[in-house]
């Protein structure tokens, strides 16, 4: 069999639990950092993400009903799913970005036990978050953190795969749904996390990942009136104005992170208070 | 009584006129009516498009649950469908169960939707199964409540069992009861109806007694207005001009949500019994959560960004 022909897989977009090309036909060449041709994955168009908030949209009220719990113990399904395909994501990220082995094994390491430590989360925000107000009268007052409805996210173009989680974990941790455009340059192991995500327990459409271009997709994220917010730290320094003036216009919460801590959870949040009568 | 001197009210003649109707091509009907969804309508096509439909749109509530408030606001919704935007055109009708029809045609009149039809389900919709005083009387009581539009149930189970005689005559009567009163549509619920054959059986037969319109389906059963039934309906009604130079209107109805399905429709109407037919006068689509969609898809043109249903009213 050594003329066997290396079948090569196709990576497509990951809208709603499953994997369509780009409705504009359109790809983009990917090619390893010593200039030989890699893969041909999809160049999204602003209709996949309409697509993909549609769909987003749809998942946030039924991913908003799972218990606090249980979401952790999705996410860490999730975690231990990509530590039983390590090696797919190492081979990926060394070919494509000519990373070391070891700093690519280091990548992923940090990657598995960044999605338990957003994981753990899950169950506590709202008793770090939260809290119970003083107030004159009969009542409980609580404050609760509430999600907000659909999320967008750029990741950052590197690294690639921690990146791509670093955007959509704490996102999803709080009950929002995500649409996050991947590093465009190296998109292979976010479409690869997708194949993990499908065969998870994470219900379709909570994650949906797009792969293209931040300069025509960031603005369109930012206008569009049915995504409450807009995680940008991927995005270009470049593109930052253009995108915050757009989602000016709507009064979207548009943030920024340098690194993983619980504030990138919050910042998603909501904070509601609720009144109940002491005695009933 | 009898149209356009068709079929005279007695078996002979109903079945010598159904019978030569020639049978459906299937499978060339399901290819002809995914063949024309394809067609993209873009820009100022798609705006004349929305707008269009928006006019052609009777809006629906057919709910156990309907309260009077909330027919009250679906009147105020048909008459302004944008309250931000005057430039929407006003919906075809409102639809509604035959004992809200006083409360709709009160608050119509009150806010000044008399340019908005008047449409009451009847003839003991949606199983059309009651007997004829019943049905009668039904009609009669939404007439009476000021209907300007009766949808009627045929019964499906004499249709099913040959009894094409009796479904005719109970057209004829209810037709005969609306008078110039009210316009008479018919509803097949073709997804009971079995085969493509039966739908343009069915449509013959209606036009034939009477009626101003035929419809698809009520809304209760699935699968309801099927692109290939409403290209089925709209040959149906453009041969029966060819025979009387009568236009028959059409309203596919249930399973129309988005601004997509609403203008395939539009293409298949054009393309099928032409454009005359694009009229509201001509063609309806009943559907309730389809016009928030239009109007989101306008606000998209207009604003050049996309919008989010929590910018439209909930009905």
């Amino acid at each position: 069999m050594s003329n066997r022909i290396y079948v090569k897989k196709t990576y497509k977009l990951f809208i709603n639990g499953s994997f369509p090309r780009s409705e504009s036909g359109r790809t983009y060449e990917i090619k390893s950092a010593k200039g030989v041709f890699i893969a041909n994955p999809s160049l999204a168009s602003r209709k996949d993400l309409r697509d993909a908030v549609t769909a987003a949209h749809a998942a946030q009220a039924g991913w908003n009903k799972v218990s606090a719990y249980n979401k952790g113990q999705i996410l860490y399904r999730v975690a231990e799913m990509l530590e039983g395909r390590r090696a797919q994501f190492v081979d990926e990220i060394v070919s494509v970005t000519g990373l070391t082995k070891i700093k690519a094994e280091k990548e992923v390491t940090d990657s598995v036990d960044r999605l338990v430590w957003y994981a753990g989360w899950s169950d506590k925000l709202s008793s770090l978050s939260g809290a119970l107000n003083p107030v004159t009268g009969p009542y409980y007052n609580f404050t609760v953190p509430e999600s907000m409805g659909v999320i967008a996210a750029i990741a950052p173009e590197s690294p690639s795969l921690l990146g791509l989680i670093d955007a959509v974990a704490p996102i999803i941790v709080g009950g929002n749904t995500v649409v996050v455009l991947a590093s465009t340059k190296a998109p292979l192991s976010a479409m690869s996390f997708a194949e993990i995500l499908a065969t998870s327990d994470v219900p379709a459409g909570v994650i949906n990942i797009l792969t293209g271009k931040q300069d025509e997709i960031a603005p369109w994220m930012a206008s569009h009136m049915d995504i409450d917010g807009l995680d940008i730290s991927g995005l270009a320094t470049t593109s930052h104005s253009a995108v915050r003036i757009a989602g000016t216009e709507n009064l979207k919460r548009i943030y920024s992170f340098k690194s993983a801590d619980p504030g990138r959870i919050l910042a998603f949040l909501e904070n509601k208070t609720v009144w109940h009568p002491i005695g009933l | 009584m009898s149209f356009y001197g068709l079929v005279d009210g007695s078996q002979a003649s109903l079945t010598k006129y159904l019978g030569a109707l020639s049978g459906v091509d299937q499978v060339g009907a399901d290819a002809r009516a995914a063949m024309l969804a394809t067609r993209s309508i873009k820009t100022t096509s798609k705006r004349w498009a929305i707008n269009t439909a928006i006019s052609m749109v009777d809006l629906t509530t057919l709910e156990g649950a309907d309260t009077p408030g909330k027919v009250k606001a679906l009147c105020n919704k048909a008459v302004r469908p944008d309250p931000t935007d005057s430039s929407v055109p006003s919906v075809g009708a409102v639809c509604v169960y035959n004992d809200m029809v006083a409360i709709a045609r009160e608050h119509l009149d009150l806010i000044g939707g008399g340019h908005v039809g008047l449409a009451a389900v009847s003839t003991a919709f949606p199983s059309g199964r009651a007997s004829m005083p019943v049905k009668i009387q039904d009609t009669q009581d939404a007439l009476d409540s000021g209907a300007t539009e009766i949808d009627m149930v045929i019964d499906r189970g004499a249709f099913l069992s040959g009894d094409y005689i009796g479904v005719f005559n109970q057209i004829v009567q209810i037709r005969e009861l609306c008078g110039s009163r009210a316009h008479l549509k018919v509803i097949f619920e073709t997804g009971e109806l079995v085969t493509y054959d039966n739908i343009r059986k069915a449509s013959f037969l209606a036009m034939a007694a009477g009626a101003h319109f035929i419809k698809t389906s009520t809304g209760k059963v699935a699968p309801a207005a099927t692109a290939p039934v409403v290209l089925i309906m709209l040959e149906a009604v453009r041969d029966f001009y060819q025979m009387t130079r009568v236009r028959i209107g059409v309203k596919p109805a249930g399973g129309i949500r988005t601004t997509k399905d609403a203008i395939k429709q539009l293409v298949l109407v054009n393309e099928t019994a032409g454009p005359e037919w694009l009229t509201p006068a001509l063609f309806r689509i009943g559907a309730s959560s389809l016009l928030n969609d239009l109007l989101m898809q306008r606000m998209k043109l207009d604003d050049g960004y996309y919008a989010s249903p929590e910018y439209v009213t909930i009905d």
